[in-house]
């Protein structure tokens, strides 16, 4: 077992467990690095992505996993069980696959009413019907009161690659184009919100959707040119692109005007001292494709239903390696950093 | 410091005469007016908010100022004297 | 108007930085301080520097809250917060400071019941709230976030919310700017003045820096265009050899100050005889505390805090840095023992000290062969 081989070196270093190993930032990636990687994934050195693809009787698969512990369960926009689906859908899109059947399994705390777990069963069918996928199966165990918070949701996924698309950091190059797909923001603040444990009010709903229409549309044009694609949940915008600039070791440029915020969670970022690009989406997604193709794709997402705020946000260059630089139309810049826990609001 | 924004005042509470709310690029929050109290904020200002409290009040002529006096710039040096300056001493 | 895309627009930004270069001597290198935490983390998060040309250095100075807090005092409270019938509150800048056994965050993941509040009044609802637990609020901050938590004790005080309590860290902005003054290695030309502060205070209290020092103090706003025409202002007066209080920032700044915030301050509040500033040592009248009419809500008065003295590591060089004697990458320990996922001091972990600030915006910037901007 690869747990016993010498050789392997562990480089998680944290003592105790923090709710920022979680938060999808640097801490989280020290832990899937160094304590999970050299353990559990041996000779795989690919870069982690969203999903694996793996070879099974002369064919490749793509796979995937996601946990979901939101509370509160139901929010404006949506609930655990649709982002249970579109998590799993989304993942499995942004490498390149078409989600074929889903697993689910729930973790469930003693003293939930039976109603709501109803709810959460019809909006997982209802969203599993919406994105085109199958629930083939799932597990279910029941913990005692207060060691789950109402419900915890697992999914996982297996899908068909998409031919003609190869995903790959090492394949972007200086001048390739950043593509977003819409505003970003919505999901993170609208949670926040729904906890209620602000005196803050705004018309914002969570952005939870499939995003896998927009990526076909996006495959059909620009296939093999496209270079990456990822959906930036926890850890927002930044840390996905800071992700990308440390695998392909180029730089991200992002022309941070360009970067959709709708209204509502623009106001909500902006009392809470929060930055939007560090928070989390679950109905959008990056794409860096080939210079030469960024207008067609565009247009292409643009005219499919849920496309209309696609946009080019910025382009791959050379210098500073590594790092994700925003610069503004007045001729200022900024390195915008990964995500070190959870977004915390600051009042200085 | 000092993490502070304006947002402009949209509803003064009817019960509590010391809470308003405010809004900023479609949010809206209850804050703490007590602070402006020599002052009294009126439905339609423009207030800077710290720490769900209100610190003071937003002069649009002031700020309407600040931006012509910046357009001028550029313009010739004898211009530029009769401009106003950025604010300058007490009043 | 909006308030602050005007700020931001860039035809008057293009117009600010020209005039910069207009007025700026080749012939000299000009040092100017902002002194606030709120103008360092603007000038890094809009790319200030980028804007200007190379003969103009911009030092930071101590004006960060979180940063100029001893460890000493971070371990006080969260010793408060180890009492399971305590619910600890605090602003999300404090959550990540390190304390001796850890940040306030670590203790709220080993079980301590440690929240974010954004406002001293979510504190005081929590009390009122939770009548059979004690709730305590950890107030730090310059003169602009001392008057909220004035008020709110005052608030406190007339609705009787007996098992509400503060432990008060608020320290003063002059003090801080006349340790700078002080210092013998300093050179500084000019001050950006705090925005935010003189508020508060007013623009009078700086009139002694004119007066002693003849330097140059200009009030700023914190927008790119406040930045920049501040900086107009002040090689303005350098040019003509003046040094006088201006107030950029005239749509907030009253000259005078708040009046209402400065009676709320002075009821609750008066001034520690010394506290100690982290890597600047003891300063005197240069803290506030409880007044006695208010002991019943003070936190050092209701609980045991252990008033342990923590010195910094040798090695880490927060006080110098703090001082703008040194840049945040020349401590030795910048961006290798101390960077944001494990900071060893709290420059690097408060959003606007200068190292974090420096760490998460330009670090990797030097880099680029040429400034990296859109032309």
């Amino acid at each position: 077992m690869l747990a016993h081989r010498p050789e392997v070196k562990i480089r998680f270093r944290d003592s105790q467990i923090e709710m920022a190993h979680g938060a999808g930032g640097k801490a989280s990636r020290r832990l899937i690095e160094g304590l999970f990687a050299p353990l559990l994934f041996g000779a795989h050195s690919e870069p982690l992505g969203d999903a694996a693809h793996v070879a099974l009787n002369g064919s490749k698969i793509a796979i995937t996993a996601d946990s979901f512990v939101v509370t509160p369960l139901r929010f404006p926009g949506g609930s655990i069980g649709e982002l249970a689906v579109n998590g799993t859908v989304n993942d499995l899109a942004v490498s390149g696959a078409i989600a074929e059947s889903l697993v689910v399994t729930y973790v469930l705390e003693a003293g939930l009413p039976s109603d709501v777990l109803e709810a959460e069963v019809r909006a997982m069918a209802q969203a599993a019907e919406r994105a085109g996928v199958a629930i083939v199966g799932g597990d279910t165990k029941v913990v005692e009161h207060g060691k789950a918070d109402r419900m915890y949701i697992t999914t996982a996924g297996i899908g068909r690659l998409i031919p003609g698309v190869a995903i790959t950091p090492r394949s972007v190059r200086p001048g390739d184009k950043v593509l977003l797909s819409g505003p970003v923001g919505d999901h993170g603040t609208t949670i926040l919100l729904a906890r209620g444990e602000l005196d803050l009010e705004a018309e914002i709903c969570s952005d939870t959707r499939s995003v896998l229409p927009l990526v076909q549309a996006l495959v059909a044009v620009a296939g093999a040119g496209i270079r990456w694609m990822r959906d930036p949940t926890r850890g927002g915008v930044a840390t996905c692109l800071n992700e990308l600039a440390r695998d392909c070791e180029l730089c991200i440029t992002i022309f941070e005007e360009q970067v959709p915020v709708r209204d509502g969670v623009r106001g909500v970022c902006e009392l809470l001292g929060l930055d939007p690009l560090h928070i989390a989406n679950e109905g959008q997604f990056l794409a860096v494709v080939a210079p030469e193709l960024a207008e067609t794709a565009l247009a292409a997402m643009r005219e499919t239903p849920g496309g209309s705020e696609c946009i080019v946000i910025g382009e791959v260059a050379e210098q500073p390696a590594g790092t994700v630089l925003g610069v503004t139309g007045y001729g200022g810049s900024r390195v915008i950093d990964m995500l070190v826990g959870d977004p915390l609001p600051r009042i200085c | 410091m000092c993490l502070a924004i304006p947002a402009k005042v949209v509803e003064l509470s009817s019960t509590e005469p010391s809470r308003a709310l405010i809004e900023v690029a479609g949010a809206r929050r209850s804050i703490d007016i007590g602070l402006l109290e020599e002052d009294p904020v009126r439905t339609g200002d423009w207030v800077l908010v710290h720490v769900g409290f209100a610190l003071s009040k937003i002069s649009e002529e002031q700020a309407r100022e600040q931006l012509s006096t910046l357009a001028k710039l550029g313009e010739s040096e004898a211009a530029i004297q009769e401009v106003t300056g950025y604010g300058g001493d007490s009043p | 108007m909006k308030y602050v895309d005007e700020f931001r627009e860039a035809g008057a930004i293009r117009k600010a930085a020209e005039e910069i270069r207009r007025l700026a001597d080749p012939k000299r290198h000009y040092r100017f301080m902002e002194v606030c935490g709120g103008h360092t983390h603007a000038i890094y998060r809009f790319g200030v520097k980028d804007l200007l040309p190379p003969n103009i250095e911009l030092i930071h100075g101590p004006g960060c809250p979180v940063c100029v807090l001893p460890m000493g005092r971070i371990d006080d409270a969260l010793s408060i917060a180890q009492d399971p019938n305590v619910i600890f509150t605090a602003f999300g800048d404090m959550m990540r400071v390190p304390g001796a056994h850890g940040s306030p965050l670590e203790h709220k993941a080993r079980g301590m019941d440690v929240r974010i509040v954004y406002s001293p009044t979510d504190a005081l609802k929590l009390a009122q709230k939770n009548p059979e637990r004690q709730v305590v609020f950890f107030a730090i901050g310059f003169e602009t976030t001392a008057p909220s938590t004035a008020l709110t004790l005052m608030r406190a005080k007339a609705l009787n919310v007996a098992n509400f309590s503060v432990f008060c860290n608020h320290v003063t902005i002059l003090p801080a700017i006349r340790a700078i003054l002080d210092s013998p290695d300093m050179r500084i030309d000019a001050f950006i003045g705090p925005g935010h502060v003189s508020t508060v205070i007013g623009c009078r209290p700086y009139e002694w820096i004119v007066r002693n020092e003849h330097k140059p103090i200009v009030i700023s706003g914190f927008e790119p265009v406040d930045l920049l025409q501040t900086i107009g202002m002040l090689l303005r007066q350098l040019k003509a050899d003046h040094a006088k209080v201006e107030n950029q920032y005239g749509r907030v700044v009253p000259w005078e100050g708040n009046r209402a915030a400065l009676k709320a301050m002075a009821e609750v509040f008066e001034l520690r005889p010394y506290f100690e500033w982290r890597g600047m040592g003891f300063i005197s009248q240069s803290a506030l505390r409880l007044r006695a009419g208010y002991a019943a809500w003070d936190a050092e008065q209701r609980f045991e805090v252990p008033g342990v003295r923590v010195t910094d590591p040798k090695a880490a060089q927060c006080g110098e840095v703090l001082k703008g004697a040194l840049k945040p990458a020349q401590c030795k320990l910048f961006g290798k023992e101390c960077t944001p996922e494990h900071p060893i001091g709290a420059l690097m972990v408060s959003s606007e000290g200068s190292c974090a600030a420096y760490y998460n915006y330009e670090y990797r910037k030097a880099a680029l062969t040429h400034v990296g901007a859109s032309a």
